[in-house]
């Protein structure tokens, strides 16, 4: 009933939860096979400086605020409609059977590359696992996304 | 929480086993938890969980005959957004009733009415003699129309003593953006929000089917109020407004994350008829003590606003969201509790990267009707752990307050639904 991503994270230390990728293996390592490290790095940058004040530094959101990152269909599904949520923004859509009363901005100044790597660094933080997004990828979305 | 007992022990008139006793007129005992329910409180009060709904429990109200009624964020399975409880004879109290299949968060009960709002509408309920709700599927309209457009959708309501009834319209925006929230985004000119929201309005408690046309806008420029209450003594409306968001995430070259942590204050204001408060133009700087220009409208952190808005009563920490506005006019406190505010801090997500804070109750000391010298915090660790709270995953979130008819303080929780008590151990 309640957001379960949150009480997972409600056990762990404050400390923890800022380091997300910690847990994953020395720097030099990539953390999946796969993904790249340094989307990876530079994602995590992103994800500081663009996204943390609303999705929290453990990606868990805020109760009915801000939406949860934390194995929700959008950031582990199909990337085209992820891609999407970040050039568009996105406001009163049911995530997951639960509703959101912020409003998420579009970030369609990013560029695509940066779309990739916040993308491919949320993918891949917060107990996710999914494949990279790539610059190309998100160029071909922004491309069909404009009116 | 082994202190909070072993304290609580020490002060208490009765002592049975872990549990003390509140003998109150000598029929009714009330038993605080042996921990308090968790939380920490001034000496000589203790807490008990009279509940635990496991719903969005928003705001809560007790009648003059002791029922209590308590507003979900969203209805149960059972489509019941109002839960109607009954107290046993040691405090713990169970839902005997449940009807009204909408959301919302706004409660308030006279002798003869609840009245309830879901986030468009406000609804009354006739109450019997003994405070219970006989027509549970047929309660009148009496206000219809409102603006709702998901963010700060809240309608809290509260009435006055003359047979008004005043609803706030949050404002559907941060801070009426071109594009709302996004990064370096302007104000819109003449801020067309306000119109129809960013503002308290005032409808007759007894009027069915009022609209917009019907009320008076009676305070604008302010955000977003979830928390407000009417003072008896200065004959006036009080509210707490949630300050804007985001000021370092949309305007990075002029404040610095921990800037904007503190940016601006959550503030009190006392309101007559035609105040303007100022959102969006201005928001509040604590440690400046000045109504500051916002930068979507030309600010850059250090201009000083020069237009005439209502300057705040008080000012609490940025972002910690206050919840409830309750004064208090019951005798079971101590005298310096009279006819003060308890203020419930919800608790906060935009400081983030730095710690997050709330997750508590309040006590605004007034004199005259004024607020008078220094808040304090009055009923702490709702969250669990100082962890828990920094880290923005508390346990509970206090949201809605009520005085029981002895005098006693609630204080709900949407978190996990539970409905807390606060009593103090006469000596
Ligand atoms: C102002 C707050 C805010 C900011 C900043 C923000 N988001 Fe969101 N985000 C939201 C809200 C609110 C929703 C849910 C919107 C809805 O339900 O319609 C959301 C939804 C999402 C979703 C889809 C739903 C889900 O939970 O899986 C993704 C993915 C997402 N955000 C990623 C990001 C990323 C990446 C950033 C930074 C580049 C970001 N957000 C910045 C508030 C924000």
């Amino acid at each position: 009933m309640f957001v379960l991503g949150a009480l997972v994270w409600a056990a762990m230390p404050a400390a923890a939860q800022k380091k997300p990728v910690a847990k994953a293996k020395p720097a030099a390592k990539p953390a999946a096979a796969g993904i790249p490290a340094a989307s990876l790095a530079l994602g995590k940058t992103l994800y500081a400086q663009n996204c943390l004040s609303c999705h929290q530094a453990d990606g868990g959101g805020v109760d009915r605020m801000n939406a949860p990152l934390t194995q929700t269909t959008w950031v582990l599904g199909d990337k085209t409609p992820l891609v999407k949520v970040l050039l568009n923004g996105m406001q009163g859509v049911e995530i997951d059977g639960e509703r959101y009363a912020n409003v998420m901005p579009a970030f369609d100044y990013l560029t695509d590359q940066q779309i990739a790597d916040v993308l491919t660094y949320v993918r891949n933080s917060f107990g996710n696992k999914a494949t990279a997004v790539k610059a190309a990828e998100v160029k071909v979305v922004r491309a069909a996304n404009k009116k | 929480m082994k202190s909070a007992t072993s304290r609580y022990l020490l002060l208490s008139t009765a002592v049975v086993g872990s549990l003390s006793l509140f003998a109150l007129k000598n029929e009714y005992k009330i038993v605080a938890d042996a921990d308090n329910a968790g939380l920490k409180l001034p000496a000589g009060f203790g807490a008990l969980k009279v509940a635990d709904t496991g719903t969005r429990a928003r705001h809560i109200t007790v009648t003059p005959q002791g029922t209590i009624f308590v507003k979900l964020n969203r209805p149960t399975k059972e489509g019941q957004g109002i839960l109607q409880l009954r107290e046993g004879g040691t405090g713990k109290a169970t839902v005997v009733a449940g009807f009204g299949n909408y959301g919302g968060t706004g409660i308030y009960s006279t002798k003869d009415y609840l009245y309830a709002s879901s986030d468009e509408e406000v609804f009354r309920y006739k109450l019997n003699a003994k405070g219970e709700v006989t027509n549970p599927t047929q309660p009148e309209k009496v206000i219809t129309g409102l603006l709702n457009r998901q963010q700060h959708e809240s309608k809290s309501i509260t009435l006055d003593q003359a047979g008004n009834i005043y609803v706030n319209v949050g404002a559907y925006a941060n801070s009426c953006q071109v594009k709302d929230r996004q990064k370096g985004s302007m104000g819109r000119p003449n801020c067309p929000i306000l119109d129809s929201a960013g503002g308290i309005w005032q409808f007759r408690a007894d009027k069915l089917n009022q609209t917009y046309g019907d009320g008076t806008r009676y305070a604008t420029g302010l955000r977003n109020v979830v928390g407000l209450d009417w003072n008896a003594q200065s004959n006036q409306l009080f509210v707490m407004q949630h300050g804007r968001d985001q000021l370092h995430d949309n305007f990075p070259e002029l404040y610095d994350s921990k800037e904007s942590a503190e940016l601006p204050a959550e503030c009190l204001y006392a309101l007559n008829k035609g105040d303007n408060a100022g959102w969006p133009y201005t928001y509040f700087d604590p440690a400046k003590n000045k109504i500051m220009v916002s930068p979507e409208y030309g600010g850059d952190g250090k201009k000083v606003s020069t237009g005439s808005y209502l300057a705040p009563a008080m000012a609490y920490p940025a972002h910690t969201a206050p919840n409830a506005l309750l004064f208090y006019t019951g005798t079971m406190f101590p005298e310096k509790y009279r006819n003060g505010a308890f203020i419930a801090f919800h608790g906060s997500w935009n400081r983030a990267p730095e710690p997050q804070k709330g997750y508590y109750v309040v006590f605004q000391p007034f004199k005259n009707g004024k607020p008078a010298g220094p808040y304090e915090v009055f009923a702490d660790n709702f969250a669990g752990t100082p962890e828990k709270a920094n880290a923005g995953r508390p346990d509970h979130k206090p949201c809605g307050l009520a005085q029981g008819t002895d005098g006693s303080l609630y204080v709900t929780d949407d978190k996990q639904g539970s409905i807390y008590r606060i009593v103090y151990a006469k000596k």
